[in-house]
């Protein structure tokens, strides 16, 4: 079984230390919410995972099934198996949706998606996640609304299944039903049981829809307090204020 | 001898030029030139093409005229014009192809291309080999006529090449110029369209890929002097080592009786690594208050590092990577050059000037 080890990490962004010695341990199948005030350090978390180069680890481990992340290149952790879903997925202008995807799928599985099913495989996928076929065409997150760009991040995360999903603030600007559109989709993920998510989050609103296992408390750059997904109602009940004054 | 005193190199034209570099170009070449050059034609059947000497036949010299020395030089020294000719409605099934191959040594040349009327044509000219050479191609679109000509300059890394392009687009006719420049040590190309009845339509594309030590200049220039003409000039260039330098000039000048005038240009470069420079300058000029639409967008950027990192979360491999994303950069003017084949060379030839240095 696949298992995310992340042990003591510190990271530093400009010389300034953003993560002071964060441990968890997320396994296939398994559901963590990160939830925390801005400012905590959970987006320098799934950026370091992801290995932005931006970020500089000065200490700790990260593994997946034992083997070093943090020496492996970006395209290597996620041929590994991990995946980010950014809170702010990129534009690139002139590579379009299609050529992306079949590219990206390519690279993980090693090999071209067979033609005659990978159209109808696309398809269903866009539909899935309410997405109009016609974006195939367009440019990667180019012209997207906020909630296109989240619903693209979550019809990746279908296609490529990862042995470990970071979602950044997926929730975050989406209405209702948009909400529920992504939701959905990560819990069918989720539901394959082969795949361990960690959903990084501000607010307790997306736990209504995707049920955690576990949640940990993030604040100053570290987990501050672990439980089940009573912790989140308790969250919602009083807020970050207990940790943060503390 | 030329009207054009020789430059010092301050002047306005001159300006981004290293001159230095331009191996005697600035002065008449001995006999009009030792140079070799080997220039391979394929015509369809139905098209003309005849070389001539540029003294004794009308046809060359009907539109261009010199604008600076070089080009004059050029066009007094030159001793045989390449003449096509593309009848009056006629359609011929593939394009004219003018392989131009230098073999060392300067030289002038010289190319007329006449479209006749409600014709359709697709004229490539493609430069490789090595050279020191002026050229000048004159360009005349009959009324309602459609050209599509392409000047492909992959020249070896130490050609020089001056060349300018006149066109004169008749009434309701299409021009479409595609310039393609990735090799030579200094390519200076003048694309120019002037219209010579209303409803005329150019457009003109143009890539560039420089690398270390190359200076790639691109100097346009559209007079509106008709009503009621459209032109849209869109030039994207990438430029990767610490000595690539690209100039774009972009001129629009848009005459009292232009009215009716629709014009658009665009320069967009994509610095790949530091120490490159890419100079870019539109200028709009509007006489008439009577216009469609006319204006200009110029930008030079970084390679940007967020796109190569989104997509390698993907586990796309960097250099497929940044491959993709500066194809993704020239996509758009590439898909409108309309012709399949100089599309898909030039997308490999993009990809071969990235793996050239690995970046």
């Amino acid at each position: 079984m696949a298992t995310l080890e992340i042990n003591d990490l510190h990271v530093a962004v400009d010389n300034k230390e953003i993560l002071r010695g964060v441990d968890l341990t997320v396994k296939q199948g398994e559901t963590h919410a990160i939830m925390g005030p801005n400012g905590s350090g959970k987006s320098t978390l799934a950026y370091s995972v992801a290995g932005h180069p931006r970020y500089t680890i000065t200490s700790g481990t990260v593994t997946l099934d034992g083997e070093d992340v943090l020496a492996m290149t970006v395209d290597e952790r996620a041929r590994a198996g991990l995946f980010l879903a950014m809170q702010y997925p990129v534009e690139v202008p002139g590579v379009s949706v299609s050529n992306f995807l079949r590219t990206a799928v390519t690279a993980i599985e090693g090999e071209a998606p067979k033609l005659r099913t990978w159209v109808k495989d696309l398809n269903a996928a866009f539909e899935r996640l309410s997405i109009d076929p016609a974006f195939k065409e367009r440019s990667v997150n180019e012209g997207f609304s906020g909630g296109e760009k989240k619903r693209f991040e979550v019809l990746q995360l279908e296609l490529l299944k990862p042995k470990l999903a970071i979602l950044d603030e997926t929730d975050s600007g989406l209405d209702v039903d948009a909400l529920k559109v992504v939701s959905a989709g990560v819990n069918r993920v989720r539901e394959s049981g082969t795949t361990g998510t960690l959903l990084i989050t501000h607010y307790t609103r997306i736990l209504r829809y995707i049920r955690p296992d576990y949640v940990h408390v993030f604040v100053g750059g570290r987990v501050v307090e672990e439980g089940g997904p009573e912790l989140a109602d308790l969250l919602e009940a009083e807020g970050y204020d207990k940790w943060v004054s503390a | 001898m030329s009207d054009f005193p020789i430059p010092t190199g301050r002047e306005e034209a001159w300006r981004f030029t290293p001159t230095r570099r331009l191996r005697g170009l600035f002065e008449p070449l001995p006999d009009g030139g030792d140079g070799k050059v080997v220039v391979d034609i394929d015509a369809p059947e139905g098209v003309t093409v005849e070389r001539v000497d540029p003294r004794e036949d009308g046809r060359v010299g009907a539109v261009f005229t010199p604008t600076e020395r070089v080009a004059a030089l050029a066009f007094e020294g030159v001793k045989q014009a390449v003449v096509i000719d593309i009848p009056a409605n006629a359609r011929p099934s593939a394009p004219v192809s003018l392989a131009i191959r230098g073999e060392g040594g300067s030289s002038y040349g010289h190319t007329t291309i006449n479209v006749g009327a409600h014709a359709e044509a697709t004229v490539v000219i493609d430069h490789i080999g090595t050279a020191t050479r002026a050229a000048n191609v004159e360009i005349s679109i009959g009324d309602g006529a459609k050209l599509t000509f392409v000047s492909l300059q992959n020249w070896d890394p130490d050609a020089v090449h001056l060349a300018h392009h006149v066109a004169l687009v008749g009434r309701d006719a299409t021009y479409k110029s595609v310039v393609v420049t990735l090799g030579g040590d200094l390519v200076r190309i003048n694309p120019r369209v002037r219209f010579a009845g209303p409803g005329g339509d150019a457009e003109l594309l143009g890539v560039f890929f420089a690398d270390d030590g190359q200076h790639l200049e691109h100097r346009l220039l559209v007079d509106h002097d008709q009503p009621r003409c459209r032109s849209r000039v869109t030039y994207k260039g990438a430029l990767q080592g610490a000595n690539a330098h690209t100039v774009w000039i972009g001129d629009v000048i848009i005459r009292p009786n232009a009215v009716g005038t629709d014009t658009y240009e665009l320069n967009r470069n994509l610095l790949l690594t530091d120490g490159a420079r890419a100079d870019s300058v539109p200028n709009l000029e509007i006489e008439t208050g009577e216009v469609a639409g006319a204006g200009h967008a110029s930008a030079t950027g970084r390679f940007d590092d967020e796109q190569l990192f989104y997509l390698m979360t993907r586990g796309i491999d960097e250099q497929t990577a940044r491959r993709l994303v500066v194809r993704g950069f020239f996509a758009d003017v590439v898909s409108r050059i309309g012709v399949p084949d100089i599309e898909a060379r030039l997308m490999s030839a993009v990809d071969d000037e990235l793996a050239r240095t690995g970046a």
